[in-house]
């Protein structure tokens, strides 16, 4: 029994399927990420976290208590909006203290929280400003000392950093992660921001098609996909995935046989899958002297690594590699990895063989 | 630079001097309006139309305001202004006052069939009056208000309905939702969003609403003359009356001064308000 859990959710629009049973825990103190391309029903599950939609079967319980149909307002939640909501006729302090005014809080007491808030955050001096006279992160700061004001048992964030440019997104992003380790309060994080997710979660719910494709640490999910789409979606640049086919002694993609475990080897037997999606991550991608051959057809440095293209037998590969890259565009070069750091699904399937 | 700023001047120039024409043109009955009212009877006869008073003063207007026969009664316009206040106070703060109400429904509080409400509510905003006058002096006959101000307030209230809805709704669909959606985390229900967060935010659309209303109502002669008794005729029906009733010598300064009167009101809120007005029906362009 945790801080939230989410119970067989399902939320349908006439024959329209949005969520198809989402089942996740949140234990207290946790920062979950829901992920995923547009559609996949992130937003909407949130929304029914907050109690701004309910759900066409299914439950929703908040610290042992179910809400699936309770108010907003009686759910002891907090939310910052992507467009951060503020009201544009009440100045900072006001905007802060609003939800705890709707409660009946005292006077006093509110002002306290305004300035426990403001301190936090550093927004003391926009206390008495509008919105419109607002920074985008300053604005971003004020959404979030409105939801921390009442101490909620729940944050609620949706995609509250995609309005920013991209270096006022990354200090907002360690703030936030600064933010949760000193409150500790319980976190629902959507976004559709695969950097932000690997580096915020305490764990990432992968969701494509109103369906949960993974549910684990960002190691695990990183290191371990579960499906093809989660491989593909969660890194950057994405694997490159080679369609091979399941031959007596291994996996023979185009007349070229790819490097197989023993592990894998055993594990290919048992799924008994004829075609087999192989998938290597750039960073597992070396140059060699000897290995697959491939013409060098772009590279795209990015300071401290460089991305190079390789047109290859199995397809044009991306490498990753560390540094500058000597060779030139339409050099041959000797791609090789290491057996281990393959990812082996099943092409039909599409779910994790080995 | 002070080439380009000379030949910039000549354009103004032109441009000053076709709007000033403009100006005049449409200020021109205006301005005989006024001068007739100023005038008395002797120089009117003369037949100048455009001759400045030479000597003004203001006996047409008293005359037209306090003295003037209508038929058989002879206090001038001033009852009938009376009513007009009555009537239009009360129907033009009712009016807006639910439609602003109604938008906020139809725009943020939006359930099974709002859009087809608000699609019937819009066919109202294009209904010709016409229509209404025979069932509605019907139910006014029903309720015992007909022949009353309160008669004409309600059937006001019901005609301006359709616009005012159709103004806040409007507006309030370009005010996010999320505004809404985050007062109800914070614990605010409906009628304290609409306070407190969204009629703050609506200053520019009530006052296009309460213009448009107060000027339409003021205005109207139609449900006016057909739904009014003897003792609660607006302004408009009284400023008929006054200028039809026959007598010997047609006082033309004091039926220019009773059209001035009739009309003074809606000019004020114009000249006190415009620019509201014209901010307001373009503030949907604007974000907040």
């Amino acid at each position: 029994m945790g801080a939230l859990s989410i119970r067989n959710v399902r939320k349908s629009f006439g024959a329209t399927n949005i969520l198809k049973g989402i089942d996740i825990e949140v234990e207290a103190g946790e920062f979950l990420i829901l992920v995923g391309p547009s559609g996949c029903g992130k937003s909407t599950l949130l929304s029914m976290i907050a109690g701004l939609d309910t759900p066409t079967t299914g439950s929703i319980h908040i610290a042992d208590r179910d809400v699936t149909y309770a108010l907003p307002k009686d759910r002891d939640i907090a939310m910052v909006f992507q467009s951060y909501a503020l009201y544009p006729n009440m100045n900072v302090a006001q905007n802060i203290s609003f939800g705890l005014e709707m409660r009946n809080v005292p006077k006093p007491q509110r002002e306290q929280a305004i300035k426990r808030v403001a301190t936090m955050l550093q927004i003391e001096h926009l206390l008495d400003r509008k919105p419109g006279q607002l920074s985008g992160g300053q604005r971003q700061r004020v959404a979030m000392g409105r939801a921390l004001a009442r101490n909620p048992k729940l944050f609620l964030f949706d995609e509250p950093l995609s309005n920013l440019d991209a270096k006022l997104r990354v200090e907002m992003r360690a703030e936030i992660k600064l933010l949760h380790q000193r409150t500790q309060t319980t976190t629902v994080y959507v976004t559709h921001d695969q950097v932000e997710a690997m580096t915020l979660g305490d764990r990432i719910a992968v969701m494509r098609d109103g369906v949960v494709q993974q549910l684990g640490t960002p190691d695990d999910i990183y290191s371990r996909p579960a499906t093809r789409f989660v491989a593909e979606f969660i890194g950057s640049p994405a694997m490159n995935m080679v369609g091979s086919l399941h031959a007596e002694n291994g996996l023979n993609s185009k007349g070229v046989e790819l490097a197989l475990t023993a592990e894998q080897r055993n594990a290919l037997q048992a799924a008994n899958a004829p075609e087999i999606t192989y998938g290597l991550r750039p960073e597992s991608l070396a140059f060699a002297d000897a290995g697959l051959p491939g013409s060098l057809t772009m590279l795209e440095p990015t300071g401290p690594e460089t991305y190079a293209l390789v047109d290859t037998a199995v397809g044009t590969l991306v490498a990753r590699v560390p540094g500058k890259v000597r060779q030139a565009v339409g050099e041959r070069v000797f791609l090789r990895w290491s057996a281990a750091d393959a990812h082996l699904f099943d092409a039909k399937t599409e779910q994790r063989v080995a | 630079m002070s080439t380009a700023r000379r030949s910039f001047d000549w354009q103004r120039a032109a441009l000053w001097s076709v709007l000033l024409l403009f100006a005049l043109f449409f200020l021109a009955p205006m301005y005989v309006m006024l001068a007739t009212s100023l005038k008395d009877m002797a120089q009117i006869r003369e037949g100048n139309l455009m001759s400045l008073p030479s000597s003004p003063s203001f006996d047409a207007w008293l005359k037209a305001w306090s003295q003037a026969c209508t038929g058989i009664d002879c206090s001038g316009l001033k009852p009938f202004f009376m009513n007009s206040v009555l009537m239009v106070v009360p129907a033009v703060l009712v009016s807006t006052t639910l439609g602003a109400i109604n938008g906020y429904v139809l725009s943020k509080w939006r359930f099974r069939g709002s859009e087809l409400m608000f699609a019937l509510m819009l066919f109202g905003v294009f209904m010709p009056m016409q229509v209404v006058l025979l069932p509605m002096s019907q139910i006014l006959g029903w309720l015992g208000i007909a022949s009353s101000i309160w008669g004409l307030v309600l059937v006001h209230i019901i005609a301006g309905l359709p616009s005012t809805t159709l103004f806040f709704r409007n507006y309030y669909v370009g005010l996010p939702d999320e505004l809404v959606k985050a007062a109800m985390l914070d614990g605010a229900g409906f009628w304290r969003i609409f306070w407190r967060i969204v009629l703050p935010l609506s200053t520019p659309i009530l006052v296009v609403t309460l213009i448009w209303q107060f000027t339409n109502i003021w205005n109207d002669f139609l449900y006016g003359v057909v739904f009014s008794g003897s003792y609660s005729k607006p302004v408009t029906v009284g400023l008929n009356n006054l200028a039809n009733t026959s007598s010997a010598v047609k006082e033309y300064n004091v039926d220019m001064a009773a059209a001035m009167i009739a009309a003074l009101p809606t000019l004020f809120v114009y000249i006190v308000a415009g620019k509201y007005f014209v901010r307001g029906l373009t503030a949907g362009a604007v974000k907040g």
